[in-house]
């Protein structure tokens, strides 16, 4: 237990650091085994600890600095399963995506696989920490080793503009949190997360506690991706490598979440609890519309990454109205929501790399009917579709199950509308796609001006092989089924229910923390029968709306004659780093405002 | 003015801002950037001041003596040099979009509608 | 959005923010006044616990360590990815690139510039390793020390033409001293951690209040750290002027 909690972070830290030094030195391959073994070993130590932590959290203090009369001096790791199974998750998508990369580029650079190895570290250190400091500074490593992976095909110019966007608002992002923290620090003199809420809890509010509020929870929503900070990700996703999107999908986005809901927990809830009804509405609201946006761009897009990119978007935003309900059942939703999807949209952005390596291209009209040689690529796309809608073994049908459930006892019965329609509309996206590219259903040509224009994507690798190596659909095949079939996992509600239990427990967080007192095991949940039939009904829905779609002219015209209105949306979505930004002001303005007038 | 410090910091950073929205130029947009990332570092030095107390270095001074705010500094130390790398993988880039597409002009970057 | 609309709705988001600062910031206690428990501890114990003087590198290199480890990486990352946005892709022509503009004409190095910047070398790593060297006594250490040390082969590009300071700042070998100052932090955690104690606790003998030995841990540290930032920005600096880097097969 000396060195078990630090091992997430340090073992890819320090594997890259070795594949840097030995970079000329490695044979072709080896950097790439190496690294695959380095992500192996993290996800095994992450599991390790989420096993330790389900007892109790776990609380080690670097250097030993233990807290000197309740005030804590040291930088402490508090890792509970929520934080420990995010970090674990983290892992295993960098091992599939780095199985998958290996044969993908032609000449991969070393310096490729220290950056991942640098991201994992940060995303493990990131789930982990329980100092808000900390939690900053692996959030600007995540950025910075994001910013360079996203523009490593320099060839491309789209790929140098979309990193350059998401590297500008990322870290126009990250500051905002560093004036909150500064702001805490200034009021609590503490940058401990238990000791600040301690700190926070003896004085009362005002408005400081409002604004660094606002400014903390908004600099991680950026990365998150919820309206309206949501733009950069389209860009990022349509022009990073393959693997990489794996990775900014499944778990990086996810991470944005999951800093928020710490920090709202860890630090604020002892002061803002009165407020929970008034966030809730707050949060619901920026889940709707990131869910119903992102759906709806997702429809009209050609580029498969592209699509991917805002069924992200859209999905992320049924994440936040699970976190946005701020019970235990909506976080243990949004819990096994993320791990679900990311799996799903791990292996169909595994699958689309598939497609633009043997075809040069991921616009769906021009791969019209193209992709019928490439059948494992067609079969995880179907069954991502299955993912995305919900069907039930899945694991974004578990996590449904449980926000539905959770929105219900808080009184919000409609929000199973709003996934209902999320996942329809993500899912027959990629239903429609599936079936223009494998079967060769559908037009050949966009025969209504209209939707999203068509993109250049450059290709990832050099030559295009005459068969797809079984290296890389084995991951895509693999992270698809673990999706669908997350739910056969034995008491997968129950632990994600205690888990989220314990960690919306500031009391119990600051005194396990500042003065060792354990915590009491939170009683197990009652299992509720959730009728299933919604993620079904749902998938239903999406593959007679793709279908109709595909064969019936008169639908399309419709349907883009009720979009049309829509088309301003698509200008919004403009590319320019500027609007982006001032999107990102907006929203930061709105809702700093909203927690000064709303949360007195 | 007690408070001129605090208002320094907030008017860089909706400066900065203004300047990341309007620029004509990758470059100066970088630097505006920059400019957002200094005001979080004066924020952060001046919550860490004390009225009428010594550098916290204790070479000349007796231990006990009151002495500003370490932990900000030394907060603020190492991200500045760490932000300048980042800067300057956002230079990085910049010139490499001045290499593929000819021109540092935000408005005329299109690749990316929709 | 054009310029004009993105301005109007930027000024009026930006006013709307600045009344968020306004009263966020309305309500900090007056400049100087300010208090912390913890700042206060640590100024009262960095010495007797530590015995490291300059109780800002305490902070950075034991009490908040693991911190500086984080960032130590977001550096030894940026540097990286710098290098691997300016390497020369397949479709890029190889060859040696003019140091100039083309079409300018740049006048020879004078012979003032030449002898100024040659007498300053020397100096200006001497001081740059004392700044390292010191951090746990006076102000200093491996950041700051670090940066000092990156400047002094830019002077020899000032001076000299720039094959002499590809020459002389070989990258392979800044390469190796970046990795192995990023590798060496890890690596001294961990044998605190071999030694018996929790990652990156502070076990070797503590020294002598005001000498180089002070602070146990602390000069290795410092030094690790020193040769990382110093050979980040060499690299760094040599990545912009070479502008592409030569993929050595």
């Amino acid at each position: 237990m000396r060195l078990l909690p630090v091992l997430p972070v340090v073992t890819p830290l320090i594997t890259a650091a070795v594949l840097a030094l030995l970079t000329k030195l490695l044979p072709r391959g080896w950097s790439s085994l190496i690294a695959i073994a380095s992500a192996v070993a993290t996800a095994a130590a992450g599991a390790l600890l989420f096993e330790g932590s389900l007892q109790q959290p776990i609380i080690y203090w670097f250097g030993n600095w233990k807290p000197k009369g309740h005030i804590a001096l040291g930088i402490s790791f508090a890792i509970d399963p929520i934080g420990a199974g995010l970090a674990t998750f983290a892992a295993v998508l960098t091992a599939a995506a780095l199985i998958y990369a290996s044969k993908y580029f032609d000449s991969v650079e070393n310096h490729f696989h220290a950056l991942i190895l640098c991201f994992l570290g940060a995303m493990c250190g990131f789930s982990l920490t329980g100092d808000m400091f900390n939690l900053f500074v692996f959030f600007e490593l995540m950025s910075a080793a994001a910013f360079a992976l996203c523009a490593y095909k320099t060839e491309d110019p789209g790929a140098l503009q979309g990193a350059l966007n998401f590297a500008v608002t990322n870290t126009i992002g990250a500051y905002f949190v560093l004036t909150g923290l500064a702001l805490l620090y200034a009021r609590t003199g503490a940058l401990n997360m238990a000791q600040m809420s301690e700190a926070l809890a003896a004085h009362s509010g005002g408005k400081l506690v409002l604004v660094a509020f606002a400014f903390v929870s908004c600099g991680y929503l950026v990365k998150a991706a919820v309206v309206p900070f949501h733009f950069w990700l389209a860009d990022a996703h349509a022009v990073a490598p393959s693997p990489v999107c794996v990775l900014f999908s499944g778990v990086m986005v996810e991470m944005g979440l999951y800093a928020f809901t710490r920090i709202y927990w860890a630090i604020f809830d002892r002061t803002l609890h009165a407020h929970i009804p008034s966030l809730r509405v707050l949060f619901i609201s920026i889940g709707v519309a990131t869910a119903l946006l992102g759906a709806i761009m997702c429809f009209s897009q050609r580029n498969l990454k592209r699509l991917l990119a805002f069924s992200t978007i859209s999905h992320v935003g049924l994440m936040t109205l699970g976190i946005g309900l701020f019970t235990a059942g909506g976080l243990a939703g949004a819990a096994l929501y993320t791990v679900g999807h990311g799996l799903v949209k791990g292996g169909l952005f595994l699958a689309a790399g598939i497609l633009l390596h043997r075809f040069s291209t991921v616009d769906e009209l021009d791969l019209h009917g193209r992709g019928r040689t490439e059948k494992w690529a067609g079969f995880v796309f179907f069954a991502g579709a299955l993912g995305l809608a919900g069907l039930p073994p899945s694991g974004v049908s578990a996590g449904d199950d449980l926000i539905h459930e959770a929105a219900q006892a808080v009184g919000y019965h409609w929000i199973r509308w709003i996934s209902f329609f999320a996942g329809a509309v993500t899912s027959a996206a990629v239903l429609r796609a599936t079936c223009r590219i494998f079967f060769g259903w559908g037009p050949r040509r966009a025969d209504e001006p209209g939707g999203a224009p068509k993109t250049q994507e450059a290709r990832e690798t050099d030559r295009s092989r005459q068969a797809t190596p079984a290296i890389m659909t084995g991951p895509a095949v693999v992270l698809v089924m673990a999706g669908i079939l997350l739910s056969f996992t034995p008491h997968l509600k129950r632990v994600a229910t205690q888990s989220s239990i314990t960690f919306q427990n500031p009391e119990g967080y600051t005194a396990r923390v500042l003065r060792a007192n354990p915590e009491p095991t939170p009683p197990a949940p009652v299992p509720a029968d959730n009728s299933h039939l919604l993620g079904i009904v749902a998938l239903v829905c999406a593959a007679i709306g793709a279908v109709c779609y595909l064969f019936s002219k008169p639908f399309r015209s419709t349907s883009h004659w009720i979009l049309r209105p829509l088309g301003v949306l698509h200008t919004l979505h403009s590319g320019h780093v500027g609007d982006y930004v001032a999107f990102l002001t907006f929203g930061i303005a709105a809702f700093g405002l909203v927690c000064i007038f709303c949360l007195k | 003015m007690s408070y001129l410090p605090y208002a320094v910091a907030a008017w860089l950073f909706l400066i900065g801002l203004y300047g990341v929205i309007s620029s004509r130029n990758l470059v100066h947009l970088i630097i505006c950037v920059g400019v957002i990332q200094s005001s979080s570092y004066v924020l952060l030095l001046a919550v860490g001041y004390r009225t009428g107390a010594a550098a916290p270095v204790f070479v000349d001074i007796p231990v006990g003596t009151r002495a500003v705010d370490p932990v900000v500094q030394a907060l603020m130390l190492t991200d500045v040099v760490v932000e300048v790398t980042v800067v300057a993988l956002l230079l990085a880039l910049a010139i490499q979009v001045h290499k593929r597409h000819g021109t540092l002009n935000p408005d005329e970057l299109r690749k990316l509608k929709g | 959005m054009t310029r004009r609309i993105r301005q109007r709705f930027f000024l009026i988001s930006a006013a709307a923010l600045a009344l968020c600062f306004v009263w966020g910031y309305a309500d900090l206690p007056p400049f100087g006044h300010v208090s912390s428990s913890y700042a206060n501890i640590v100024n009262a114990i960095s010495v007797p616990q530590r015995h490291i003087t300059d109780a800002v590198t305490a902070v950075n290199f034991d009490v908040r360590g693991f911190d500086t480890l984080g960032e130590e990486f977001i550096l030894f990352t940026s540097v990286l990815g710098v290098i691997l946005l300016m390497r020369r892709t397949k479709d890029e022509p190889a060859g040696d690139h003019e140091d100039k503009a083309p079409g300018r004409k740049v006048p020879p190095v004078s012979d003032a510039v030449r002898v100024t910047t040659l007498l300053l070398m020397a100096p200006t790593i001497l001081f740059g390793w004392y700044i390292v060297v010191h951090g746990q006594v006076t102000p200093g250490g491996g950041f700051q020390g670090g940066v000092i040390l990156s400047s002094a082969p830019l002077l020899l590009y000032l001076c000299g033409s720039y094959p002499k300071f590809r020459g002389a700042a070989a990258p392979r070998l800044i390469e190796i001293a970046e990795a192995l100052g990023a590798a060496g932090y890890i690596l001294i955690g961990g044998a605190c951690v071999a030694l018996g104690g929790l990652f990156l606790e502070n076990l070797l003998p503590l020294g002598t209040t005001g000498t180089l030995t002070s602070g146990g841990m602390v000069p290795f540290i410092n030094l690790g750290v020193g040769l990382e930032v110093s050979g980040g920005f060499t690299l760094i600096l040599l990545v912009y002027l070479e502008e592409l880097m030569e993929e050595k097969e």
